[in-house]
């Protein structure tokens, strides 16, 4: 594997050909002191204990391996479930926000802002702002608002102010670049808390290392189980980070690494290189690079890019990205409902719908099959509700 | 036209620089609105090329990209449209740099010399990413202008100010693009740092919305960029002879009168 994987703190913040510091000048000095600040924390055994203890006394973690005995019969598998939907705040988004709200206050920083699409991250940020006592500002894209209204009915219970945003799409992306206009006026008492592993250098590579608990606890629970990797690894792929964290775990095994996006938003599957966000990525855009609009029915992930080390993993092979569409999304919701008593969130149920889709055929029978399941689907109820006619 | 030597020069003869900014496309008579501004004495013309996602770009500047690129408008049919007219100064092409990216240098200094563009700015090329292009361009004779902001340290300046062709832009706060009641007074803390780091033309913009503001500014910069403030008159239907007023009251601000 190539050095970055050795060395989180890369000066160049690039995984390969993808990734850097795309940021107006203005931000500059803030990128380079957290990733400073970063770089420290992440060595500080202090910093690692505090991070830990919060993970485990307050997150939830370790978080279980599930054996989906039904589910596994019905498909000639065996498939395995990493149970991020029972951490507290429902997602794994909480992982990393725990760790940017250390270096926040490290920072000495009063107030945290966030975009957020699913709401699920909004919520983890006002959660550890709550937590540590900062301000908290979310933006959300107006479409999101009104998909995802009782996280945004959580943010606001939890003292933070959620800002719709009405510019472009009204979606995530349009969040992202509303958070980071605020964030230039703002970055002296502020930290921004982006919710992928996406953005200019080091929130990739800071973000993953925050999210790599996932992986790292799925693969000795896995060798628990089963004494040995799994044959596939499997996750979601918004932005990327819960497949990030899961897949930096298992990228010096053997194991087959499959990150799942939705058909409308493959900006890895359909994408091209383009620098959007701070980072040199794979985007959905037009002919003459304006980023065009994603469309998923998931609010997680409908965003037309993706992180740069999933645009890198897949240039060099070491991990495949597949596309799965609304229709098979919401059959995956249901079946892992009715057959394993588990409400999934509709981000995870990208990958659900994979492993439903492939099992027997790009999935051998008799494989052992890991999947993270990234958040819970509570706060997806309604809006499949109203699509399913009340189901 | 050389941008540097032409800013040199100009302000070797005693005179404040004056950069103002229009959305390309954004109204069917904007190459008239250039010609316009060209004519109200404007030093050079910074050319907004509209981009999706403009990050660091405030409400109306976001509003006329949007409305610019609804109108069709595409990096290069906005040059071309330009290399159709000779507009006296020097043009600066300003956009994202997904932009230049996906076109590919070649391609994208290929629109720029038919339109005869003598320099580039991308707000979101810092100093560490632009060096690739800016070489390129440089070797075409386009001037690649870098930013510096009211954050970036003396030291960093200075080399910002030293790798940078043209002039050195100063971003005069913290904060997007947007028409401004008072000018910041972090304008003249930029203005006054770049000046003692560095010989090459100095020019102000972000935040620099009126003939005021351009005349508060004027003893410590080499001149101004306005964009937001004549962005808002042309979306408002003022047209070359409201950019024609416009500019021409920043240029008498700038002379002293
Ligand atoms: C449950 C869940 N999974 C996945 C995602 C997508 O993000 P990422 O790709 O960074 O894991 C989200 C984002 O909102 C989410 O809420």
């Amino acid at each position: 594997m190539s050095s970055v994987f050795a060395n989180p703190g890369s000066a160049s913040g690039y995984f390969g050909d993808f990734g850097g510091r795309f940021v107006p000048e203005p931000l500059m000095a803030a990128v380079r002191e957290l990733e400073d600040l970063f770089t420290a924390a992440w060595e500080d055994p202090a910093f690692q204990a505090e991070y830990h203890s919060i993970l485990t006394g307050y997150a939830g973690r370790p978080t279980p391996v599930t054996y989906c005995a039904n589910l596994s019969q019905d498909l000639g598998i065996e498939l395995y479930l990493k149970r991020e939907d029972l951490t507290h705040t429902g997602s794994h988004k909480i992982n990393n926000v725990v760790g940017q709200a250390l270096l926040t206050r490290r920072m000495g920083k009063s107030r945290i802002i966030a975009e957020t699409g699913a709401g699920q991250h909004g919520v983890a940020t006002a959660t550890a702002a709550a937590l540590f006592g900062l301000k908290c500002t979310v933006y959300m894209g107006a479409v999101d608002v009104k998909r995802q209204a009782l996280n945004v009915f959580r943010m606001r219970l939890l003292g933070a102010e959620v800002v719709p945003v009405n510019s472009g799409s009204r979606t995530l992306k349009d969040a992202i670049n509303e958070a980071m206009r605020e964030w230039v006026a703002c970055v002296e008492d502020t930290h921004y808390c982006i919710g992928s592993v996406m953005g200019p250098h080091p929130y990739p590579l800071m973000v993953r290392q925050f999210q790599r608990v996932i992986g790292d606890e799925a693969r000795s629970q896995m060798h628990e189980a089963i004494g040995t990797d799994p044959d596939f690894v499997v996750a979601c792929v918004g932005g990327g980070s819960n497949a990030a964290g899961t897949f930096t775990a298992f990228l010096e095994s053997d194991a087959a690494i499959v990150g799942v996006e939705p058909a409308g938003g493959a900006a890895v599957g359909r994408g091209t290189p383009g620098v959007v966000h701070g980072m040199r990525s794979q985007f959905l855009q037009d002919e003459f690079g304006q980023v065009e609009e994603a469309q998923s029915i998931s609010a997680g992930l409908d965003y037309p890019g993706v992180g740069p080390e999933h645009a890198y993993l897949a240039s060099i092979g070491r991990a495949r990205y597949e596309a799965v569409d609304d229709a098979a999304v919401l059959n995956a919701f249901q079946v892992l409902s009715r057959r394993e008593g588990i409400i999934p969130a509709l981000e995870p149920a990208h990958a659900i719908a994979w492993v439903l889709a492939e099992a027997g055929s790009t999935i051998p029978r008799g494989s052992r099959v890991l999947v993270t399941l990234s958040g819970r689907g509570d706060k997806d109820s309604e809006q499949v509700a109203e699509i399913l006619g009340g189901a | 036209m050389a941008l540097e030597a032409r800013l040199r020069a100009r302000r070797a003869g005693g005179a404040k620089l004056l950069v103002p900014y229009v959305t390309a496309g954004l109204t069917d008579d904007w190459v008239r609105v250039v010609e316009a501004v060209a004519a109200a004495g404007a030093d050079a013309i910074e050319i907004g090329i509209p981009f999706s996602d403009p990050i660091i770009d405030g409400p109306v500047i976001q509003a006329a990209s949007q409305t610019a690129l609804e109108r069709g408008v595409t990096p290069a049919s906005a040059l071309a449209e330009l290399g159709e007219v000779s507009i006296g100064v020097p043009l600066v092409a300003m956009t994202y740099c997904n932009l230049l990216f996906h076109a590919g240098f070649q391609r994208y200094a290929g629109w720029l010399e038919e339109a005869g563009v003598a320099g580039t700015i991308f707000p979101d090329l810092p100093k560490e990413e632009a060096r690739p292009w800016a070489e390129f361009a440089a070797g075409k004779g386009i001037a690649n202008v870098l930013l510096v902001a009211p954050t970036t340290s003396e030291e960093r300046a200075r080399a910002i100010a030293a790798e940078s062709r043209g002039f050195v832009y100063g971003v005069g706060l913290m904060g997007v693009t947007g028409v401004r009641e008072q000018l910041a007074a972090s304008a003249i803390g930029v203005a006054k740092r770049l000046k003692s780091v560095t010989d090459r033309p100095v020019l102000i913009g972000v935040g620099v919305s009126s003939p005021l503001h351009a005349r508060q500014l004027a003893p410590h910069a080499d001149g101004v960029v306005v964009g937001s403030a004549l962005v808002k008159i042309l979306a408002d239907g003022g047209g070359p002879e409201g950019a024609y007023d416009f500019v021409s009251s920043l240029r008498q601000a700038l002379d002293g009168q």
